[in-house]
């Protein structure tokens, strides 16, 4: 859809559609947003320019990771591109995990056992209660109030030790492996989660009290960067983005997998589309990933196979085909296309981060005329992981 | 908007009264998970040197490299993996894909070193202070990487088997060659083993690559006696492999036997191509058993004329007259002959050198004179009794059955002895009785105890199998014998113990307990040695000797500069030993071959 943004003021056009943006006129000027500006998630830049504190375009700029993880797994067997795959969105790795391990057994059709499901299903809630975690703080700390990122922070680690007892690793957790998943959960581990999750419950109270409840947070957040719902199918806008926009997207309910389909629980939304009403869909999907781990703990087989039967790894050949296996992380839909060839490697693959459809084309868009003060905000509450951009 | 968006975010003062939650000294205080991925630990008694771990390495995180104080030896490369942490992402890939176990990690991850290259460390070697960790990432079985279980040799059942001489193992089938084919890792630590050093997981590569022509040329590189080896082959190197720590170790042998087994005897010709142009050089080689067509196969494709000389009426030595029909079939032999003779190899059948030809001949008409007579003399007990008519050698027993010469099998026989050649001619002469009479009366005495038999444990199970009675720790010490001169059967006694506290030869037996085994026959299958009269006085005199043996050195020569020696006569004891051996010989012969070239 070819966009024509509002611009009735400044800048005007010229004869052949682009913007006359005459820099040496100083009505304008060029301010560049990262990429170590604090107010970008990682490695990230945007290239504003301004007219007085009105932004009237704006750029993304990435490349700043010199990866290529795609690129790269095509040279490795398929079980070396295991440990690889995490890499591609730190933050909430698991899916990378997830997705790769999924459109590998598919591909080479393997059974995994039922308990790994479950397993898998619980790393895969837990990985999006430390993501929204830090999009929290993040959100806050956009709009100065650095307080909340010490309080989610806090949680977020204590997450990270339930992710290291059971995984072995607090951030890369290598955990889901073609096959099944590494081990069970060790003894104890849901009486630890649980007391966990109340410290999470308790913080997310405070968060309520004084991100949420707040005139500032309220002044700068509501009505600003509003996502028109008619955008989200030609932009490929999914996850919290579209559902604060009231369209509830979830590939958890849309196309179960794993074990949701056995999970009672029904697609957060909210229905405003602007930063608070994204936020604040956020904080709710965190307290039903609380509820969905609750749900899981009780409900998984207590003991049983984790692992299948592997052929050997070391020359372990898939045969031609393809697949696309998707989830919902916290961002949105995130998707692995698998292309096998018959050969030790994989000839394809594309990893498919909801951060690259929201962070470039959409963000472009939202941008313009927006308030410079309000650009990081803005970018934040779209939910941006630069790694799984550049991948 | 409301008042309370205003107050409401003063509640977060109520943090002033709360203790920091940071961990002042996290890297004293806080020890890793029970099961975190911390630092390498390996185990340098399990640890085999494999690589394996370095191959699955995404990162390139592992050397192999020598370690002092750790010599190579069979089944140990005597390289130790040496990991770079400026490179390992801790996956734990080299954990789970351990062929020994050796390799685990602590829970450790505290290291603090001001020197960056100390960082890149020989777990096990170079000491550190979590080599005694209790703690750390496990793997457990089922995460082993690569599979442990042999694919099952299909074989026909006992009963199917005992009344005839057909091949008992059947082959495997594609789809089982490529599933343990499969298995391999490829480490080569059996190559160093087998004494032909074949390339061993290169042919286990084709069998998976489903390439047997590859394999075939592979095959052909290192040993002209596939379909031999591929069947009875003694496979050391199995016990060699690396996949036997955690499992059955990889059938080799049967994968050797299926790749020449997959391809037709025209395109394996095909493939091995023609000998080199004649050079106008002459070799005698007396003997056609495997070392004797080995070395005439290899100086056939340089262009040498080679003659063999051979006492029976056909080509392979032992593995012809001595190895039963049931484990190598004569047409699949008669194969691996046929791909030598086609090299342009001449044998002369039912030619004794030392009674139709003379030694002193070969060495006047040939450039070179290789023996490998290999040793088809019966060595005796010489207990009272044993020279009666019905006491007979195991060696010439089997020749008798090869040549199919009438035997009269005995109701019942007893054999002495423990290892293969022992278990070799009770089966055969059980299928005999049992085709002639109707049932097996054979009884096997050995001077070992059950747990050091000589033979393959598949030996004795197939033995026992086909009702073959084993007895152990019986030491011989009569033949009984009737006043008629009739033959009843052998006198033991008790094993106590084998040999001195030197390791000498020196048996102490339990004299009260004493047994009579029945038997018409007793059949002495207790080791064969070289018929060596063919030298004649002048050349036997001239020769160097080692403990009866002709004295060869490291190329297969002996002391007379004309005359080489290899296989069984001088070394042994199985086929790819002797195989090896006339490798040696026609490499060094070829070389003075082209010496006297060089200098003519
Ligand atoms: C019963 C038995 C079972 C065995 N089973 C196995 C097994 O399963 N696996 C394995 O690897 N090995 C086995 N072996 C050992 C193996 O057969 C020998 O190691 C191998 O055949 C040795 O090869 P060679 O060429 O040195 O001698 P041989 O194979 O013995 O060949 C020597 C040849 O020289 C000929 N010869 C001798 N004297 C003269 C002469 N004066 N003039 C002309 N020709 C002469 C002989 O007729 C014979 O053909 C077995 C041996 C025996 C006896
Ligand atoms: S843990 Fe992984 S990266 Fe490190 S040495 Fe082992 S295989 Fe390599
Ligand atoms: S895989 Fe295990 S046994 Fe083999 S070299 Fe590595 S540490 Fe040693
Ligand atoms: S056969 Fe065994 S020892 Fe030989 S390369 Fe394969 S795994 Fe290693």
């Amino acid at each position: 859809m070819a966009y024509q943004p509002d611009r009735s003021q400044y800048p005007q056009k010229k004869a052949d559609g682009t913007l006359d943006i005459d820099l040496a006129s100083g009505k304008y000027l060029k301010l560049w947003q990262g990429p170590q500006h604090p107010g970008i998630t990682g490695n990230m830049a945007i290239e504003l320019t301004v007219c007085g504190d009105e932004v009237v375009e704006g750029k993304t700029h990435v490349g700043y990771l010199h990866r290529g993880f795609e690129k790269l797994m095509e040279r490795r067997t398929f079980m070396q591109c295991f440990p690889i795959v995490c890499r591609i969105c730190v933050p909430e790795p698991d899916f990378n995990e997830y997705c790769y391990a999924a459109a590998v057994e598919e591909l080479a059709g393997l059974e995994v056992p039922e308990l790994a499901h479950w397993i898998r299903t619980l790393i895969l809630e837990m990985g999006r209660i430390n993501s929204y975690l830090m999009y929290l703080g993040g959100q806050a700390g956009a709009f100065g109030q650095g307080v909340i990122g010490q309080w989610t922070t806090y949680v977020r680690d204590l997450m990270l030790d339930r992710f290291e007892e059971l995984t072995g690793a607090r951030i890369y957790h290598m955990f889901i492996i073609p096959g099944g998943v590494r081990d069970n959960l060790p003894e104890g581990f849901a009486a630890r989660m649980e007391t966990t999750l109340q410290e999470i419950e308790s913080t997310l109270g405070d968060v309520e009290r004084v991100m949420f409840h707040n005139a500032v947070f309220k002044k700068r957040a509501v009505g600003v960067g509003i996502i028109a719902p008619e955008l989200l199918d030609s932009y490929g806008i999914t996850g919290p983005n579209a559902r604060a926009a009231g369209v509830a997207k979830d590939v958890r309910k849309d196309q179960p997998y794993l074990v949701y389909p056995e999970l009672d629980f029904e697609a957060v939304t909210g229905k405003d589309s602007d930063i608070y009403t994204r936020a604040d869909v956020r904080r709710r999907d965190l307290l039903l990933s609380i509820d969905l781990i609750r749900q899981i703990l009780v409900k998984m087989p207590k003991s049983g196979a984790v692992m299948t039967k592997l052929p050997n790894v070391l020359h372990w050949k898939i045969p031609r085909g393809e697949t696309y296996i998707r989830g919902e992380c916290s961002r949105g839909e995130y998707g692995y296309y698998l292309v096998t060839d018959g050969s030790g490697y994989p000839r394809r693959v594309n990893v498919r981060g909801p951060s690259y459809t929201h962070s470039i084309a959409l963000f472009e868009r939202l941008v313009v005329n927006a308030n410079i003060s309000d650009v990081a905000a803005l970018l934040v509450s779209l939910h941006t992981y630069p790694p799984e951009i550049e991948r | 908007m409301s008042i309370r968006d205003v107050l409401s975010p003063f509640t977060a003062w109520k943090n002033l009264f709360r203790d920091p939650v940071t961990i002042a000294d996290p890297l004293n205080e806080r020890p890793g998970a029970a099961r975190y991925r911390g630092f390498h630990k390996n185990d340098m008694d399990k640890c085999i040197g494999c690589g394996t771990c370095e191959t699955i390495c995404q990162n390139g995180a592992i050397d192999m490299l020598p370690v002092s104080g750790v010599p190579a030896k069979l089944g140990d490369s005597g390289l130790r993996p040496r990991i770079d942490y400026g490179r390992c992402c801790w996956c734990a890939l080299c954990v789970d894909v351990c062929m020994t176990g050796s390799l685990t990690m602590s829970n450790e991850y505290k290291w603090v070193e001001s020197n960056p290259d100390l960082f890149r460390f020989t777990p096990g070697v170079d000491k550190k202070h979590w080599d005694n960790a209790e703690l750390g990432y496990q793997r457990h079985a089922e995460k082993h990487l690569t599979p442990g279980e042999r694919v099952e040799m299909p074989e026909l059942e006992p009963a199917a088997r005992i009344g005839s001489f057909t091949e008992i193992v059947d082959g495997y089938s594609i789809e089982q060659a490529k599933l343990e084919a499969d298995r391999c890792v490829s480490c080569g630590l059996c190559i160093a083993t087998c004494p032909a050093h074949m390339a061993i997981p290169d042919y286990i590569k084709a069998v998976r690559d489903g390439d047997y022509e590859r394999g075939v040329q592979l095959l052909y590189e290192t040993n002209p006696f596939s379909q031999v080896c591929g069947r009875v082959c003694t496979h050391r190197c199995e016990d060699s492999c690396a996949a036997r720590h955690e499992g059955d170790p990889i059938a080799i042998r049967w994968l050797k036997r299926h790749i020449i087994d997959q391809v037709p005897q025209e395109k394996v010709l095909e493939l091995i191509g023609k000998p080199a142009a004649p050079t106008g050089k002459k070799v005698a080689i007396i003997g056609a058993g495997p070392a004797g067509l080995t070395a005439a196969f290899d100086l056939a494709r340089k262009g040498h004329a080679v003659t063999v000389f051979e006492a029976q009426a056909a080509a392979g030595g032992m593995t012809r007259y001595g190895i039963p029909e049931y484990r190598l079939p004569y047409d699949a032999l008669d194969k691996d002959i046929a791909v030598i003779t086609a090299m342009g190899v001449d044998i002369q059948y039912n030619q004794r050198v030392g009674t139709d030809i003379a030694m002193q001949q070969l060495q006047s008409d040939y450039d070179a004179v290789m023996l490998a007579i290999g040793l088809h003399q019966g060595r005796s007990t010489r207990i009272p009794g044993s020279d009666h008519p019905q006491v007979r050698k195991a060696v010439d027993l089997l020749r008798q059955i090869t040549t199919g010469e009438k035997i009269e099998a005995p109701k019942s026989m007893v054999v002495i002895g423990g290892g293969n050649v022992a278990m070799d001619i009770a089966r055969s002469m059980a299928r005999l009785q049992l085709q002639q009479h109707g049932e097996i009366r054979v009884t096997l005495t050995a001077l070992e105890d059950k747990a050091h038999f000589l033979a393959d444990p598949v030996e004795i199970k197939e033995s026992l199998e086909e009702q073959i009675n084993i007895l152990d720790s019986r030491g011989p010490q009569a033949c009984v014998i009737d006043d008629s001169g009739k033959l009843l059967g052998l006198k033991t006694w008790k094993v106590l113990s084998i040999f001195d506290a030197e390791r000498r030869f020196a048996p102490q037996y339990d004299e009260s307990d004493e047994q009579i085994h029945e038997g018409e026959m007793v059949v002495e299958a207790i080791g064969q040695m070289a018929d060596v009269s063919l030298l004649g006085n002048e050349l036997t005199e001239k020769l160097e000797w080692n403990r009866g043996r002709i004295q060869i050195d490291s190329n297969g020569r002996t002391s007379e500069n004309w005359l080489w020696s290899a296989g069984d006569c001088v070394k042994g004891p199985d086929v790819i030993n002797a195989v090896a051996d006339g490798h040696r010989v026609a490499i060094s012969i070829d070389s003075v071959f082209t010496q006297q070239e060089a200098k003519s």
